[in-house]
């Protein structure tokens, strides 16, 4: 049968511009998946090092050159926003910060917070 | 034809048998224990003085490190298989393929929690 409703269905992503929460919530599985990812390294790399200088040095030699730094940096940031995020998700859970006001306040924190461990984390690497 | 079953007989062994929440509850518990374990990770790695073979096997050879390291691939992969699973029961429809890819993420999750939690002791527990 042919869709002849001529109505817009909302919310049409192509005419609905989403609100900053909803992208955040988007942020917040995507995140996820990519940490995922970053757990799998982890792993990878520390069984590098529990093997031989050379296994661990093909491993770090990756995770150290500009790419694999860019990355890494990548990583912490999708930590930092999912661990803040998740605790947003958590205030959620009981009952806390739903009005929509604070949700986008509670959700601009999270971005900053993300951001600001971050550099403090890479600024603690530079410096070590 | 009409269905006679009645709408017991259609959830009775299908619904919560009141473990309904079990995973959400697990993801909350895996989620709160992860908030110290990945300030822990990100600052304790950053404030390692080098990247090398000899630095990474000291740095996991200290027992509290290595603990809390098991402690953050546990939580961390059970967490993570935990959120994979609803991403596959969101977005796979068709049940074959969901289920193969929920048992395939467990699979995982668990040679590879297995596989960082078995390296962090061959690294602590060398002599």
């Amino acid at each position: 049968m042919a869709w002849n409703d001529t109505r817009p269905l909302s919310p049409h992503l192509q005419h609905y511009k989403l609100p900053l929460t909803a992208y955040l919530s988007v942020a917040h599985r995507a995140t996820g998946i990519v940490n995922s990812l970053a757990i799998v390294l982890l792993v990878l790399l520390i069984a590098s090092a529990a093997g031989t200088p050379e296994s661990y040095g093909f491993m770090s030699g990756i995770a150290t050159s500009w790419f694999g730094k860019l990355i890494l940096f990548g990583f912490t940031i999708t930590l930092y926003y999912h661990m803040a995020n998740g605790i947003r998700h958590l205030f959620w859970d009981v009952g806390h910060g739903f009005d929509v006001e604070v949700a986008k306040k509670s959700g601009k924190v999270c971005m900053a917070a993300a951001g600001v461990l971050s550099v403090i984390t890479w600024l603690v690497a530079l410096a070590a | 034809m009409s269905n006679f079953r009645t709408p017991l007989k259609k959830v009775k062994g299908l619904g919560s048998a009141k473990e309904g929440t079990s995973h959400f509850w697990a993801q909350r518990v895996t989620a709160i224990a992860l908030v110290p374990l990945v300030l822990w990770l990100g600052f304790s790695i950053a404030a390692l003085p080098g990247m090398d073979y000899v630095a990474i096997r000291e740095w996991l050879s200290q027992p509290f490190n290595a603990i809390v390291m098991i402690l953050f691939m546990s939580a961390g992969f059970y967490h993570a298989r935990l959120g994979l699973q609803v991403v596959i029961e969101d977005y796979i429809g068709s049940h074959g393929p969901r289920t193969a890819a929920i048992i395939a993420v467990n699979f995982a999750a668990a040679a590879l929690g297995v596989t960082g939690v078995f390296s962090v002791l061959r690294i602590a527990l060398a002599s």
